[in-house]
């Protein structure tokens, strides 16, 4: 599945219209010249054999007895200006902010509903949303404690927000494991470039966690990052932001109720958990409260969070803010709760729920990218420029069938930044996901994030499931 | 920062794993160099090297022959049963993901290299000729995540509980291989005029890796009295049944000290290290060799059941 360039001229990153090197790029453009072409693809193999030393690898859903996969990694780096970066970091805070309050305000006054921006049904009739939540106020006032905002751009100061992610956004390992790999094979280049750093992620976010302690937290809070378990396609990062926070890494059946607390089960008894890093559904968490068949989750443990025995990040039921019928709205919940205009824009959406728009999709599907409201990484997707006729009319009868399941946005001509290939460099498409931690007194945002990389030609479907790539992102300090 | 009663299990298995893939390349390696040496006896001594493994049903019952690349293959990467040494690295991989938090960066990625190593080279039938270069692969791997561990890892509970997996593991297959073999060993008067061949003493001591070692010691004539006390009472060798239960005692004993908390485990770990150290190899002879080893045997299982309890392994 992908898109060909052609008709459209897409906005590079890297080199300018007339083929010099942007502003951003330059030192790097230099040195890049300098390089033997053989060396760098030797190193970018070297850099394969480390990756799969270290075990990040993933696991591909709906492929049965699947080899585990590495995800590509391409060896030219991303570079953002200190500039670019204010702009987009300012933009990301008041998105963030914005999130933070609405998902407080649903669950107490629903004043926006009230004021008539939002339409009730959105959350009354939201899967996400949570009944049990309502009138509960989450440890430190914090629901959204670690996002990551997915960001395209499609020209020099045109940045759009692509999607919130508020659940349990993942990548934050590759983020940390891509620019170590880069430090080991091109140490030149940091000695030349002055990139901020991100290894501290792991420092910030333990801090970040233990400032959102529960009531009933005595001492130095004991944090916990809850798995599925090794089978799950994120384990690696499970147990990677564990080890790197230090962390106890559990699944639920390490854990019982003991005394009004989530505890866990060791080597000398339980011990309770102040703090859990679930990375783990909302319907999982709890077969007490959601489905009753999760044999991964905790049974009682959303009557000790009302009871203030544990903090759970993400908050449960933060999930509506990142829904994609909701992300049309974002703007508006930007102005309302922040009473300023958003910074970074969002995609225009057509919400397939109401008829005018669902006509419109239709008869303009081979031209819109139409996703699931509920769905993610890339699954249940159309591409329209890239579908063929069959796929079209197969999506078309689905979408009538279920119309408020889909939206529909155009597609966009994202930005690109050269890859390394046997030909030289090339450009591919790529999108930016910069990784938010918010505590009761601050939000810190990590310099850079994830950037993906569609590998193939043209393709603009940069998600790792669906053939992506990753590569370091550099943010240059002033 | 406590550790997770799975933790503690994991890693206990982790290293059980991997000293049992290690000692079955070992088994393999002295069955290879009998059918190299002696043609002839290879085909009862596939047969020994199934039963020590604890597979005979299992093989017969996938009509198995015992001849060598069948063994072999059966041994190295068949999945059908779970034990060969590709499923137990596999397991032991398992296990090391689990554990991640606990174990060095080291010996993680040692660990998935001799994973990734054992895959690559076990994902085919095996040729005979690539044999020797298989097994010392498997040789190698076992000795960079045993230096891994030993060069980086705190010496808390965790390094503790990776040991008691190794040498309780390690206990049981000394006693296994002993026994399977144990007639060999019986005082030679009861044997006047049997046939036994000597150079069998050898390949008990080739599938436990002390020919070397046992050489040094007695220079002479192998005498099969001195190769059982070797392989049962000797401290120095780090593969005789005194050896791993007094390190599985120190293990304990360092547990004991941490959580200053004595516990089930502790005792049946003295019991046993009271009567391997009042042993003599004259009286084990007398009450019989195999009696000695299957009630060893099952005292060592005990035990790994009661940590598995004491230290709560599962819920």
């Amino acid at each position: 599945m992908h898109v060909m360039a052609g008709e459209k001229s897409f906005f590079d990153e890297m080199y300018d219209e007339a083929g010099a090197p942007r502003q951003p790029f330059h030192i790097y453009e230099q040195w890049f010249a300098e390089q033997e072409p053989a060396k760098l693809l030797k190193k970018a193999a070297d850099a394969e054999d480390l990756f799969r030393k270290t075990g990040i690898t993933f696991a591909v859903y709906g492929q049965e007895d699947a080899e585990e996969r590495l995800i590509p990694f391409d060896i030219v780096p991303r570079i953002i200006s200190a500039q670019e970066w204010a702009r987009l970091s300012r933009g990301i805070e008041q998105r963030v902010r914005a999130i933070n309050a609405f998902l407080h305000d649903i669950y107490h006054r629903q004043e926006i509903i009230r004021a008539g921006r939002l339409p009730e049904h959105m959350v009354s009739r939201n899967a996400a949303f949570l009944d049990k939540m309502i009138g509960f106020t989450p440890p430190g006032g914090v629901y959204s404690h670690i996002i990551g905002v997915d960001l395209v751009r499609t020209g020099p100061n045109e940045f759009y927000a692509l999607e919130d992610n508020a659940r349990t956004p993942s990548g934050v390992s590759y983020m940390l494991e891509n620019r170590e790999t880069m430090m080991s094979m091109f140490p030149e280049l940091f000695s030349q470039i002055k990139v901020r750093q991100v290894s501290d992620y792991p420092k910030r976010l333990r801090r970040s966690l233990a400032a959102s302690a529960p009531r009933k937290c005595e001492g130095d809070p004991v944090v916990a990052v809850l798995t599925p378990g090794i089978f799950n396609s994120a384990y690696f990062e499970h147990a990677f932001l564990a080890d790197q926070m230090g962390a106890e890494l559990v699944e639920g059946h390490d854990l019982q109720i003991v005394g009004g607390r989530v505890a866990m089960r060791t080597t000398q008894g339980y011990r309770p958990i102040d703090v859990l890093y679930r990375r783990l559904d909302d319907d999982y968490l709890d077969p007490l409260t959601f489905r009753p068949d999760s044999a991964l989750g905790v049974p009682g443990i959303m009557d000790i969070y009302m009871s203030g025995g544990i903090t759970i990040a993400n908050a449960p039921g933060s999930g509506i803010a990142d829904d994609k019928a909701i992300y049309s709205y974002i703007p508006d919940i930007v102005r309302f709760y922040m009473g300023e205009e958003p910074i970074l824009q969002n995609v225009p959406t057509w919400r397939c729920s109401e008829p005018d728009s669902l006509a419109y999709v239709l008869d303009n599907l081979a031209e819109l990218v139409v996703k699931e409201v509920h769905g993610s990484g890339g699954y249940g997707m159309l591409v329209g420029p890239a579908a063929s006729k069959r796929e079209l009319a197969a999506f078309a009868v689905k979408l009538k069938r279920q119309p408020a399941n889909y939206i529909a946005q155009p597609t966009l001509a994202l930005s690109t930044v050269p890859i390394l290939t046997k030909k030289g460099l090339s450009p591919r498409h790529v999108d930016l996901r910069p990784f938010v931690l918010v505590s009761p007194d601050k939000i810190e945002i990590t310099p850079g994030g994830l950037t993906r990389v569609a590998l193939k030609q043209g393709s603009l479907v940069v998600n790792s499931s669906q053939g992506g790539g990753t590569k370091d992102s550099w943010v240059l300090e002033d | 920062m406590p550790t997770l009663g799975k933790t503690a299990g994991g890693l206990f298995w982790m290293f059980r794993y991997l000293e049992r893939s290690e000692n079955l390349a070992r088994l393999i390696e002295a069955g290879l160099r009998i059918s190299l040496t002696r043609g002839g006896a290879a085909g009862e001594e596939w047969r020994s090297i199934i039963l020590t493994a604890g597979l005979t049903a299992a093989y017969e019952e996938s009509g198995g022959e015992y001849v060598g690349p069948q063994v072999v293959n059966f041994l190295l990467r068949d999945k059908s049963h779970g034990c060969s040494v590709l499923c137990m690295i596999e397991k032991a991989r398992d296990n090391g993901r689990v554990v991640r938090t606990a174990i060095t960066r080291e010996v993680w990625e040692a660990t998935n290299e001799t994973y990734i190593m054992a895959r690559t080279m076990l994902g085919r039938p095996v040729r005979e000729a690539d044999l020797p270069d298989i097994l010392a692969a498997i040789r190698r791997h076992s000795a960079l995540v045993r230096g891994a561990l030993h060069g980086t890892m705190l010496r808390n509970d965790i390094y503790n509980f990776a040991r008691l997996g190794t040498f309780l593991e390690r206990a049981d297959n000394s006693a296994r291989i002993l026994d399977v073999k144990y007639y060999l060993l019986l005082p030679s008067i009861a044997h006047v005029g049997s046939l036994i061949d000597h150079s069998q003493w050898d390949t008990v001591l080739r599938s436990l890796s002390a020919l070397h070692s046992f050489r040094w010691l007695y220079p002479g004539e192998s005498k099969p009295i001195d190769i059982a006390r070797f392989l049962i009472l000797d401290g120095r060798f780090p593969r005789s049944i005194t050896f791993c239960i007094r390190k599985i005692h120190e293990n304990l004993y360092w547990l004991e000290k941490e959580y200053g908390e004595r516990l089930a485990s502790q005792n049946l770990s003295q019991q046993l290290l009271e009567q391997i150290e009042h042993a003599s190899i004259e009286r084990i002879f007398e009450g019989g060799l195999h009696e000695f080893l299957q009630s060893f045997t099952i005292q060592n299982q005990q035990l790994a059941q009661q940590i598995e309890t004491d230290y709560r392994f599962s819920g």
